[in-house]
């Protein structure tokens, strides 16, 4: 594989003098889809290319064919925003998909568009680009009316070109600018697109990645490499905190190439040979300090109920449930556990590093290239427009997975062997040391009123605090090495959710957040949100069950908004689901108890309304849970393109599936020890259901992301089928045989 | 498993298809041992006694620390990839596979998940059988034929398993889609048309993070021309 600062893209220099940003590359029409090459640019600053968010240069490099560069700081983490942004540019443009190339994430080239997470490609990266493309598409169409010189109604966009009404000439967009610059800025009131004319947005149009992917062509930050470059491995300490004691370099004789860099606690080796690195890192013999640190995983709930809280918040709050609450007659009250979780990604995180005394370059799959900037600027002391990150796609990462960590790890090695030097950290590194999901524990009470509605409803949540102006997630390999980095806990935006979307009269919604938790914590997939709609659901669940009502009637009565109805109803629907209370009448003696549960989320208050359904069977003896079928509604707003937005809300629930029945990280009072897939195992494809999926489209309202709302209500609509089948309620996760077995028994 | 590094008989391998879930629960199967690696796959190992590291720390070479990898001993390996003859040097001649292909050779379809070969990212085919290059020793691989990813078609010209992935557009991230056109195409060699369930059991080794499991089933079918 060559090595190229865009691997596998075309090294053209492309600007002509003057700083203009017509380019004289050619993007060709007759290329296959998968070909969305886009050039090597260089430095923005060096071609007069802006990079504010009011540019419309920023985001979109119209060339001398009519083909055009969008820019974007938002990156495609496998969610197929690649395809997406260009379907939007598209069709303002009116420009066909395959003249549309896109970079993205490098910190050089693109507009800082804020981190890829939250669910926000497509609101905080795509909207803006579209955008820009309307003001555009509206600066052309004058420029070529006075080409033609005639009125703008004369003319108009169509497959790339300028077209006389009439007929007769036409331009395409290069021939319109006649290597004049588009200099300006973004326009809000440039008129968009009405969703009723659109071709492009709404279409199923495949990803351009995917030849490429399932070809073995696509090129990984895991594949990509620079002349000269060192492979590397960091050696973790056996204890969280621990510090390097003493260091034997002898250990690694008879591995040729290798060599021990230790800045303080730091610890690496660096080799010529790939495989030389690895036989080096376990061959090197080093001694740390004990630590103990850590609380366990076993017991962990108590632990976490039990920590110091730093200070309690109010999110939600109507009328007085303290006062409702011990007035009412039937009560209930329940305790919902989440675990520690990893983002497990297939790939161990890898990044490539270039760090020289004055300039560092470092190619990563970050979520966050641009935080990240300025991070790593702060890590080597140099300024921030000399250092520069390049987003290539790594293994899935669904939140801050190692990527930024393996990063630093190759900055510090190049930095100390002046060589370029790839990391790509080994299996147990990424289960062991990947910032982690924090456990959460929730505890609910309500009160059901005499017509079985709920009446009053209290959720308490123990969270981690995040830490007021702390620029970034603390990364290991600083840490180690002494040097000074902003320290504290980040998890997202983990508070919400946790407050029912039902009407209830005297309802409050408190946070606990905790001073502390055990393992470094990051944002990790609907960051709190899944755990928080698993007790709101669950806990609906048994308000239903108290109530004798079935449970899709339940949540419908006390239910307002319409987009939240019409999911309920579709995904009901969909199942063919038969309105009874639960749990299921019919139970056959020795057969697999049959039942059904259902959840709905509308995620944040604020963004996609999503319903659930689900039909398990559960072994009665060894208390297995298959999950038979999903049927899912989901209401996102506009949609940009039916199939990649399936492909999401697919990997939503089965990822969600899998960290419900599955997933724990288990640790020691030293170190995590659920290290692989057999101590860390997920979901395989024995267990993977039918899964059906309604999409509501609402061409006439803003798209939001779908990334992450559909994974909430799955733990929920899991643990309520479970009961509905057994009688069981499940209110820890991981929804284990030995957990189900459990509450059967003691049933 | 035994240790001379060499393709063990065929009657102990196992089919893939029949495969377990290890340490998972197969409906009306009943919980599996953990994996042991390389369970369902050719099986290789590594003979320790040629080990060059173990070798030169017994040796009056103990002083090699420090030697650059132009000076270390080499080893020579003829092996076919993808069609073409190739010799490879190595300095260890037990180096997983799958370095030598990624790093030697160029062929990066086969990806690096675990190294325990619990995950089946790093899957090629060892005389047309599924194996897992993170578990096969370089020397293992002599005089055999190996085919990567790369091997089967291009972009361009997808082999019917890839273009089957393509057209069901099952990838989100694509890192473990390796191991599933690899897994599918061993599949489909044995059991052209496998039903769903043969399906599921074909890949249960192979591990997706992303949830595209759905889509990769439709993929298998319709490459099977369900």
């Amino acid at each position: 594989m060559t090595a190229l600062p865009h691997p596998g893209l075309t090294r053209r220099e492309l600007l002509k003098a003057g700083g203009a940003l017509i380019v004289s590359f050619a993007i060709g029409a007759g290329r296959p889809a998968q070909a969305f090459d886009a050039p090597l640019l260089g430095n923005a600053a060096d071609i007069g290319k802006p990079l504010a968010l009011d540019e419309v240069a920023s985001f979109l490099a119209v060339h001398e064919d009519g083909s055009v560069t969008v820019f974007t700081g938002k990156v495609d983490l496998g969610t197929g925003l690649r395809i997406a942004i260009r379907q939007m540019v598209a069709e303002e443009l009116d420009l066909p998909v395959v003249r549309i190339a896109l970079v993205e994430g490098d910190t050089a080239l693109t507009p800082d568009q804020g981190p890829t997470g939250g669910s926000s490609g497509i609101t905080r990266g795509g909207v803006p680009i579209r955008q820009a493309a309307a003001t555009a598409r509206a600066a052309l169409l004058k420029l070529a009316a006075a080409k033609f010189g005639v009125p703008v109604n004369e003319l108009i966009i169509a497959d790339g070109e300028a077209r006389m009404v009439s007929g007769g000439g036409r331009f395409n967009f290069g021939q319109i600018l006649e290597g004049r610059r588009l200099a300006l800025k973004v326009d809000a009131k440039a008129p968009l697109k009405a969703p009723p004319t659109y071709r492009v947005v709404g279409q199923a149009l495949p990803r351009p990645d995917l030849p490429a992917k399932c070809t073995g062509r696509h090129v990984y930050v895991h594949d990509f490499s620079v002349p000269g470059m060192l492979h590397g491995r960091p050696i973790r300490p056996p204890a969280v905190g621990a510090r390097l004691v003493s260091l034997d370099e002898a250990s690694l004789a008879g591995i040729p190439g290798a060599r021990a860099v230790r800045i303080k606690d730091f610890l690496g080796v660096v080799a010529e040979d790939e495989w030389a690195a690895i036989r080096a890192a376990k061959a090197l013999k080093a001694s740390w300090s004990q630590g103990q640190g850590l609380p366990g995983s076993e017991g962990l709930e108590q632990h976490v109920r039990a920590s110091a809280v730093d200070h309690d918040e109010t999110v939600a709050k109507r009328g007085d449930p303290a006062a409702a609450l011990p007035r009412a007659e039937r009560r209930l009250a329940a305790r919902y556990f989440w675990p520690v979780q990893s983002h497990a990604s297939m790939g161990p995180s890898c990044a490539v590093a270039d760090v020289a005394a004055d300039r560092a370059t470092i190619w990563t799959a970050s979520q966050a290239t641009h935080k990240y900037r300025s991070a790593f600027a702060r890590i080597l002391a140099l300024p921030e427009d000399k250092v520069r990150l390049i987003y290539l796609d790594g293994a899935g990462c669904y939140g801050m997975n190692g990527h930024d960590d393996a990063a630093a790890d190759a900055a510090l090695l190049s930095r100390a062997v002046g060589k370029p030097v790839r990391v790509q950290w080994m299996r147990e590194d990424e289960h062991g040391w990947d910032p982690k999901g924090p456990p959460q524990l929730i505890e609910l009470e309500a009160s059901l009123d005499a017509k079985g509605a709920i009446a009053a409803w209290r959720t308490e949540m123990w969270l981690p605090a995040a830490t007021k102006g702390m620029p970034n997630v603390p990364l290991l390999a600083p840490e180690a090495a002494g040097i000074k980095q902003e320290l504290g806990l980040f998890a997202g935006l983990i508070g919400q959710n946790g407050d029912p979307p039902y009407a209830v009269a005297d309802m409050e919604a408190v946070v606990h957040w905790l001073k502390e938790t055990p393992l470094r914590p990051s944002n990790i997939r609907a960051p709190g949100k899944i755990a928080n709609s698993f007790a709101v659901e669950g806990f609906t669940d048994e308000l239903a069950a108290e109530a004798r009502r079935d449970p899709l009637e339940f949540r419908l009565s006390a239910l307002s908004d319409p987009r939240g109805i019409v999911v309920l109803k579709r995904a009901a629907e969909l199942f063919g689901w038969t309105p009874r209370p639960s749990p299921n009448p019919e139970r056959a003696a020795g057969k697999p108890a049959i039942g059904r549960g259902l959840a709905y989320v509308h995620y944040k208050h604020n963004e996609n309304y999503v319903a659930i359904a689900m039909e398990v069977a559960v072994e009665p003896g060894m208390g297995e849970v298959r999950v038979r079928r999903v049927a899912c509604a989901h209401d996102c707003g506009l949609v940009i393109n039916p199939d990649a937005l399936k492909n999401q809300i697919e990997g939503c629930i089965l990822q969600t599936l899998s960290r419900t029945l599955h997933e724990e990280v288990t640790f020691d009072r030293a170190r995590v020890t659920s290290v692989d897939w057999a101590s860390y195992p997920i979901l395989t494809f024995p267990e993977v259901p039918a899964v059906e999926i309604a999409l509501l489209d609402r061409p006439e309202l803003p798209p939001f992301g779908a990334g992450e709302a559909a994974t909430t209500p799955v733990p929920g609509a899991l643990a309520n089928a479970i009961f509905d089948a057994t009688g069981a309620r499940l209110r820890t996760a991981p929804i284990t045989a030995e957990r189900v077995k459990a509450a059967l028994l003691g049933h | 498993m035994r240790s001379n590094g060499r393709v063990r008989d065929g009657s102990d391998i196992r089919q893939s298809l029949t495969l377990p879930i290890p340490g998972h629960f197969v409906p009306g199967m009943g919980p599996f041992p953990l994996p042991q690696a390389g369970e369902g796959f050719l099986a290789f190992s590594r003979d320790t006694s040629r080990d060059p590291v173990a070798r030169l720390r017994q040796s009056e070479h103990a002083s090699w620390s420090g030697r650059i990898l132009a000076e270390a001993d080499m080893t020579t390996v003829e092996l076919e990839v993808n069609g073409s003859a190739r010799k490879v040097e190595s300095w260890d001649p037990d180096a997983p596979l799958l370095y030598v292909l990624r790093n030697q050779l160029g062929f990066h379809g086969p990806k690096f998940g675990c190294g325990l070969g619990q995950c089946g990212a790093c899957a090629v085919l060892v005389d047309g059988k599924l194996a897992r290059a993170c578990t096969v020793p370089l020397s293992a691989a002599a005089g055999r034929a190996v085919t990567t990813i790369e091997g089967l078609g291009t972009p361009e010209k997808p082999h019917p398993v890839q273009a089957a992935f393509i057209a069901e557009q099952a990838a989100q991230c694509g890192y473990c889609i390796n191991g599933m056109v690899m897994a599918t195409k061993a599949l489909l060699d044995s059991n052209p048309k496998p039903t769903l369930e043969e399906a599921k059991g074909a890949l249960a080794g192979t591990l997706c993070r992303c949830g595209t499991h759905v889509r990769i089933l439709r993929a298998v079918l319709r490459a099977a021309g369900a």
